[in-house]
């Protein structure tokens, strides 16, 4: 299991942190020693199972989007609310410069510690968070600005003030309207990507998954909990459903796999965004030799022949 | 001339659509056994099933709605001879080798008699030619796979192609959870088909039935240029156990049902099954202009 190697390797690192300097000769024995056990460690993790990758995929240190935007842009400019009632922090959307190229940022946002994820609602949007993405992937269209998406939600949020406002009809609209932009669309699916919430930041003409990244119809715990009602069995639920990036990229549901770090991403977020940066320059710069309308039938052709 | 003259024998295609209308509506296998009672799943009265018939499935006693199969809504809003059914083969595929998926879709089939869980088929509303999908929910409770996306996106594309009217009704639990990733990306192929259609000019009417939840609500169901819904039928995105067990509080009588969507904006008119036809016509007519239709 993932979580006990992460855990030694933590051990290890703490070990190593304690260490005084100057380092004498037993001490310098001990740090190569502790190095030889890491490095053995992050062996371990080359092969991962699908409930492992759902783990590293939901790891609270995993990089959040405000981390993306910070390391893959510069001059970001977030634009709040959906001018209808309401701003939805659970949604982070602006504009930025990606290498000098102006592009509309939009992506889940989880909160790394409790406060935190309370304020963003753990990631899960209402309408109103969706309604403000249509909005600046509009505003996309009219300025025409490619449109990047980072995806990490455990789906869109079930309550009575979502319902209300019509969580399905928002949702729908994005979908519909995502499906004929005429400017890039490129989304990223860089932690858990759960449901119709995840799907509606995603209508892309490429989509790339993070190697540990998890894109499915449901959470697993959902998943187990429909099929067998019994949400305990989520682990088997990871095998069955195919969720990993790898599964994803046989189905050509992703068109990319990034790379990360051995052992996930939550090990060296500048490795990881060294990959990603590389892999969204390429795609980009691929995307952009494109029409408007190319780019539209492109994505109606990618989805239309899903499962035909 | 020609026209003029009645057929006096149906074709053997109407005869098959009526034959399996009729098996739905007796609720039983075979069309020749029919079944004499028929308990109101609300209320527990009984009444004979052509007193169920009469009233369109609708509780004589108490209102109810009870859900109703495919074939048998078609041919209660069609004109009589002009259903011709579209892609009956297409049916779903088991991609994710599910275990146990293979065997429980022919069960399903073999009870209802559908190869998938929705009819799609063109036909004539008051002479109007349209094309109409009915998702049926008794059919793995309507949910939808690659065999329902595909069939929709088809039939959308017919009508994208011929200029003609789209009605959907639908009925579904959401995703087909054991076709996975593939079944939440019916959504995005769905709603692409219908943005298409829509930016072609082509009219889009979705009819709402009970229950309609997940997945289709947050794509096509919601996309419609009008929207209708039929009396107390649940619609929602997340359904009523799920938002209960989150937010943990049992919810108010009425949330989620076509009352409760019509006063949040969401449905244009809640149409009683007797009024369907009827007002399916007066929308198709409001939006014929000189004989050219769309």
């Amino acid at each position: 299991m993932i979580r006990d190697i992460l855990k030694q390797i933590e051990e290890v690192d703490a070990a190593i942190d304690a260490q005084q300097e100057p380092l004498t000769d037993e001490d310098t024995a001990l740090r190569s020693a502790l190095l030889l056990k890491r490095s053995n460690l992050l062996n371990e993790c080359r092969e991962l199972s699908a409930e492992d990758k759902v783990f590293l995929a939901r790891h609270p240190r995993r990089p959040k989007i405000d981390e993306y935007i910070h390391a893959l842009f510069t001059d970001f400019f977030e634009q709040k609310g959906d001018r209808q009632c309401k701003e939805d922090p659970s949604i982070l959307g602006g504009i930025a410069l990606y290498k000098g190229l102006p592009v509309t940022v939009i992506g889940h946002r989880k909160g790394s510690d409790l406060a935190s994820n309370m304020t963003y609602n753990f990631g899960m949007p209402g309408p109103e968070g969706y309604r403000k993405a249509l909005r600046l992937m509009r505003q996309a269209e009219k300025f025409g600005r490619p449109v990047i998406t980072f995806i990490d939600t455990p789906g869109a949020y079930p309550g009575m003030e979502a319902e209300a406002r019509g969580q399905g009809e928002a949702i729908a609209r994005n979908l519909a309207e995502m499906s004929q932009l005429t400017v890039p669309v490129i989304a990223v699916v860089t932690g858990e990507g759960s449901s119709g919430g995840a799907l509606a930041l995603g209508v892309a003409n490429k989509v790339l998954m993070l190697e540990n990244a998890v894109y499915s119809v449901l959470s697993p715990e959902g998943f187990a909990s429909i099929l067998w009602k019994d949400a305990s069995r989520h682990g088997e639920a990871c095998e069955i459903m195919k969720l990993t990036a790898q599964d994803l990229f046989e189905f050509h549901v992703a068109d990319e796999i990034v790379p990360e770090p051995l052992g996930g991403a939550q090990l060296d977020h500048g490795a990881l965004f060294a990959c990603l940066d590389v892999a969204l320059t390429k795609n980009l710069a691929f995307l952009r030799k494109f029409s408007g309308n190319t780019l539209a039938a492109q994505r109606y052709k990618k989805y239309r022949q899903i499962g035909q | 001339m020609i026209r003029l003259i009645k057929p006096i024998l149906d074709t053997p295609k109407q005869k098959a659509f009526e034959w399996k209308a009729r098996r739905e509506a007796n609720g039983t296998a075979q069309p020749w056994q029919e079944a004499q009672f028929f308990t109101c799943p609300k209320c527990q009265r009984r009444a004979t099933r052509a007193n169920w018939s009469e009233h369109l499935y609708v509780c004589p006693n108490c209102g109810h709605y009870q859900p109703i199969g495919g074939y048998y809504r078609l041919s209660m809003i069609l004109d009589h001879g002009s259903f011709k059914e579209l892609n009956e083969k297409t049916t779903g595929r088991d991609f994710l080798h599910f275990p146990g998926y293979p065997e429980k879709l022919s069960l399903q089939r073999r009870k209802t008699g559908l190869s998938e869980a929705v009819v799609t088929a063109t036909g004539k509303i008051h002479g109007i030619q349209v094309v109409a999908a009915v998702l049926d929910s008794r059919f793995f409770m309507g949910s939808m796979g690659t065999g329902v996306g595909e069939k929709v996106t088809l039939a959308v594309e017919y009508a994208a192609a011929k200029k003609l009217p789209l009605i959907i009704f639908s009925a579904s639990g959401g995703a087909r959870m054991q076709e996975g990733i593939y079944s939440l990306m019916q959504m995005a192929k769905t709603s692409a088909a219908i943005a298409s259609f829509s930016a072609k000019g082509g009219l889009y009417i979705s009819y709402l039935t009970h229950p309609t939840t997940g997945g289709v609500t947050a794509s096509f169901a919601s996309l419609g240029d009008i929207t209708l819904a039929e009396p107390h039928a649940l619609i929602g995105f997340a359904g009523p156990r799920v938002i209960e067990q989150t937010i943990g509080q049992k919810l108010p009588a009425g949330f989620q049902r076509s009352e409760y969507l019509e006063e949040h904006g969401f449905v244009d008119k809640i149409v009683p099954r007797s009024e369907m036809r009827e007002t399916l016509a007066q929308i198709l007519k409001l939006h014929t202009n000189g004989g050219k239709r769309l």
